[in-house]
């Protein structure tokens, strides 16, 4: 292939399509929205109406109020990331979407356990907590309820740690996702 | 101002000259406006009717068309045509009214969530909650509605807020942050297209409907020309590419023609230019054009490689697109000589497999010959309006399009019903041209109360309904893949549509014998005013040829 302009022919076989290509990772978009009726209704509609999976969600105010930010997790192996953004971008309150990168950003998670803990495993419990520098919020005489901040693979493997003394019950924030460094997420 | 003349400012800024609409109680003072804004009001029967009309409009058009109904029950019948222009991508604004504010949410009387219902099949919708919002919304709408890829834009409106008084101000632009369609197509990626186009051996040009959308008949025509390529156009890109015309495939996909079906089946490079490569075009999606490489511009990025992976992706405005690319290509004095080979194979399927059908013997008159006789009588001029069915695909077969805008119909819903409003809209966009709808025996049925819109109006439309006492379609699928086994598609002789036309301020008329067709047609034009035609046709008719279910292009039968 010559340079543009040059008045060379192009061979067909050269050509590579463009696909909307599953990554096989996960994913995390952070879409910035206008803060207007329905929007989130519009988002996961779309997500509902193309049959794509949302793993997690998390929605919250910005630095300018009349935006708010989702925080989506994907599955790209199960779809193809392309087709999502570029749908999501045709939402007219759609204002910004970036696919953020693992490497190139810091996503956290909230996460509390309420954990069966009485007299015997309590001390193993809160060496636990300690460990994963998770904290008590909670405690009454059969049970705690532990507080933990971290990426997805540390709540999981929180989660894998109490679970053997008995799970009471387990809510999950979803993840938050900021992009590292001056770039703006 | 009172925000109801404010909201007439706001259409005729928009420069809307006819809206289609239904009035009610949510909607009241809005219809107050229409007694002094200067803005012609259609009435219709039906708030369906109203939305076809509105998308007839836009489609013959090019400019926004808008229905106004009123909430809860005016505004869930407007959902049909809302999903309608959503497939077809027609302009369109529906302004419905709403229950007053603080009943918002109780199940208040004729309350309806139109906003969540409608949220899957509009570009974009709006709730009205601040009156002073009103204009700014409205002309947000319009912009939203007509640019990029079009569609239609719901404006829902609580009636109270409706009953206020603003302080209005013409506005003179909108600002949508999240809102910036691209139109312009990358250069490089069109001079990519053009060399790889200029070392093609079996091009095909595809053109779809956005051709249409962008009034890009006249710069897809230059670039066929300009060399010998060959077109084919979908169902929504019929005159984009104007037939009869020596490089003209006819109609690909699911009814289209052998030749232009064989031809993207061989294709090396396929040029789609504003089309989606929807199902009914591709048939088996792993067989569709195995051999070729495809050029993709679309304005809408996300059309991109949705079905089937691009080669080279050019996302804006086939209107300059297409020109940009005809001029790359001409620069490359591509040697017209290497498309021989290609013209003799095309050539060969012309002849071999002609869109045919067998005729009568007798006086009967078979579907097709209708189709051709209308062609005759109408010397091609007339804008065709549709319905949905076996009679659809042969007057998308049997008529020939010489410019775009002129085959109006419901490709992407398949919306029966559409026919008969969408050429009141036609009509009133384009006073004087002869507006033809052809319709079957079923979808004349479903929005068959706009005859008396007609009347009343004297929108001189003339109604052709081949009509077969089935729903031929189906009956047809029936037929072929269940065994003959017709279940519920036997109409019966019901209604007399000549008594029916009558009934409703029309006159009505029945041919029976294909040997006067042509004259008797052409005695229906003549007749002044809005005329409906019974036209007798074989019950058990098929259309073809056809791509079977799940069966691939080159495996057509018929
Ligand atoms: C009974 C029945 C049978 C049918 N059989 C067939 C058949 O045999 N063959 C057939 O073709 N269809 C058939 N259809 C219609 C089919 O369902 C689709 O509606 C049609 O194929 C879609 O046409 P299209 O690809 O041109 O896209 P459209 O729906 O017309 O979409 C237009 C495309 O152009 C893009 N666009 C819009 N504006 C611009 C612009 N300015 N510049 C560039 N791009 C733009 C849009 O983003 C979109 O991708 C049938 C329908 C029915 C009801
Ligand atoms: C609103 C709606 N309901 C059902 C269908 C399914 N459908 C497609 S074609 C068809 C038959 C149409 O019959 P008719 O209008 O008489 O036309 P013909 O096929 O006989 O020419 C039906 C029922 C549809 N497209 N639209």
């Amino acid at each position: 292939m010559g340079e543009p302009g040059t008045k060379d022919r192009l061979s067909l076989e050269e050509l590579e399509a463009s696909r909307g290509i599953y990554t096989g990772r996960k994913h995390v978009l952070s879409i910035l929205v206008e803060n207007k009726p329905g929007v989130l209704t519009r988002v996961s509609g779309l997500f509902a109406r193309r049959g794509f999976n949302i793993d997690t969600l998390a929605v919250g105010p910005t630095d300018d109020p009349t935006l708010s930010r989702i925080t989506m997790t994907l599955d790209g192996a199960q779809h193809p990331i392309d087709q999502v953004t570029k749908q999501l971008h045709k939402l007219v309150n759609v204002i910004k979407i970036r696919d953020l990168e693992p490497s190139e950003m810091v996503a956290r998670e909230l996460a509390m356990f309420k954990i069966h803990a009485d007299g015997v495993n309590r001390a193993e419990v809160m060496q636990i907590v300690e460990i994963f520098r998770a904290k008590v919020v909670d405690v009454t005489k059969r049970s705690v309820i532990a507080e933990v901040t971290g990426g997805r693979d540390k709540i999981e493997a929180f989660e894998r740690m109490v679970r053997p003394f008995g799970m009471v019950e387990m809510a999950r924030t979803g993840e938050i996702a900021i992009a590292r460094g001056r770039a703006e997420t | 101002m009172r925000a109801v003349d404010a909201v007439m400012e706001c259409l005729k800024a928009e420069g809307v000259d006819v809206v289609f609409g239904y009035p009610g109680g949510a909607n009241l003072p809005t219809y107050d406006a229409f007694v002094d804004a200067g803005i012609q009001h259609i009435l219709v029967r039906h708030e369906a009717g109203g939305g076809h009309a509105a998308e007839g409009y836009a489609k013959a058009s090019g400019r926004v068309g808008v229905v106004f109904a009123t909430s809860g029950p005016g505004a869930t019948n407007i959902i049909t045509p809302l999903a309608d222009a959503m497939m077809d991508s027609t302009p369109m604004v529906a302004i419905t009214g709403q229950v007053r504010t603080e009943l918002i949410g109780t199940d208040g009387f004729q309350e309806a969530d139109i906003f969540g219902m409608t949220m899957p099949v509009v570009k974009h919708s709006m709730v009205i909650r601040d009156p002073a919002d009103i204009p700014r919304t409205i002309h947000e709408a319009f912009h939203i509605a007509r640019t990029g890829r079009p569609g239609p834009v719901l404006v829902d409106m609580p009636v109270d807020l409706t009953r206020a008084d603003i302080d209005y101000q013409p506005v003179a632009d909108v600002h949508l942050p999240g809102y910036q369609p691209t139109t312009r197509g990358n250069r490089k990626q069109v001079r990519l297209a053009a060399k790889a186009l200029a070392n093609a051996r079996r091009p095909v040009l595809y053109v779809g409907g956005g051709a249409v959308l962008a009034d890009a008949g006249a710069e897809v025509t230059e670039l066929a020309t300009s060399d010998n390529l060959p077109v084919t156009c979908t169902l929504m890109g019929l005159g984009a590419f104007p037939a009869p015309h020596p490089q003209w495939l006819g109609m690909l996909g699911m009814h289209g023609t052998r030749t232009a079906n064989y031809a993207i089946d061989e294709a090396d490079l396929i040029v789609a230019i504003g089309a989606r490569f929807d199902d009914r075009v591709t048939a088996k999606l792993s067989e569709f054009a195995p051999h070729a490489k495809f050029v993709h511009i679309d304005i809408d990025p996300a059309e991109i490689s949705k079905n089937v992976p691009a080669h080279i992706p050019i996302v804006g405005d086939c209107k300059t697109i297409v020109p940009a690319l005809a001029a790359e290509y001409r620069s490359l004095s591509p040697d017209s000589s290497r498309l021989n080979a290609w013209w003799e194979r095309i050539r060969g399927w012309q002849e071999q497999y002609p869109l045919r059908y067998q005729d009568t013997e007798d006086t009967e008159i078979k579907p097709q010959r209708a189709i051709e006789a209308l062609y005759e009588a109408t010397g091609g001029n007339a804008i065709i309006s549709s319905d949905v069915g076996q009679h659809q695909m042969w007057a998308a077969q049997f008529y020939h399009y010489p410019a775009p805008r002129r085959w109006i119909n419901s490709g992407g819903l398949g919306t029966m019903g559409f026919g008969l409003p969408a050429a009141i809209g036609a009509q009133m966009a384009n006073p004087g041209v002869l507006t033809c709808v052809v319709s079957g025996d079923g979808s004349i049925q479903m929005n068959a109360q706009e005859f008396a819109t007609c009347a009343q109006y004297e929108i001189p439309i003339k109604v052709f309904i081949l009509n077969n006492g089935y729903l031929g379609m189906v009956r047809q699928w029936q037929e072929l893949f269940w065994d003959r086994r017709y279940s519920h598609v036997d109409m019966g002789q019901f209604p007399d549509f000549v008594k029916l036309a009558e009934a409703y301020g029309c006159t009505g008329m029945r041919f029976t014998d294909k040997t006067s067709l042509v004259d008797d047609i052409k005695r229906a034009i003549d007749t002044p005013g809005p005329v409906v035609v019974d036209v007798r046709v074989t019950r058990e008719e098929n259309t073809y040829p056809m791509i079977g279910p799940g069966a691939a292009a080159r495996d057509m039968v018929g």
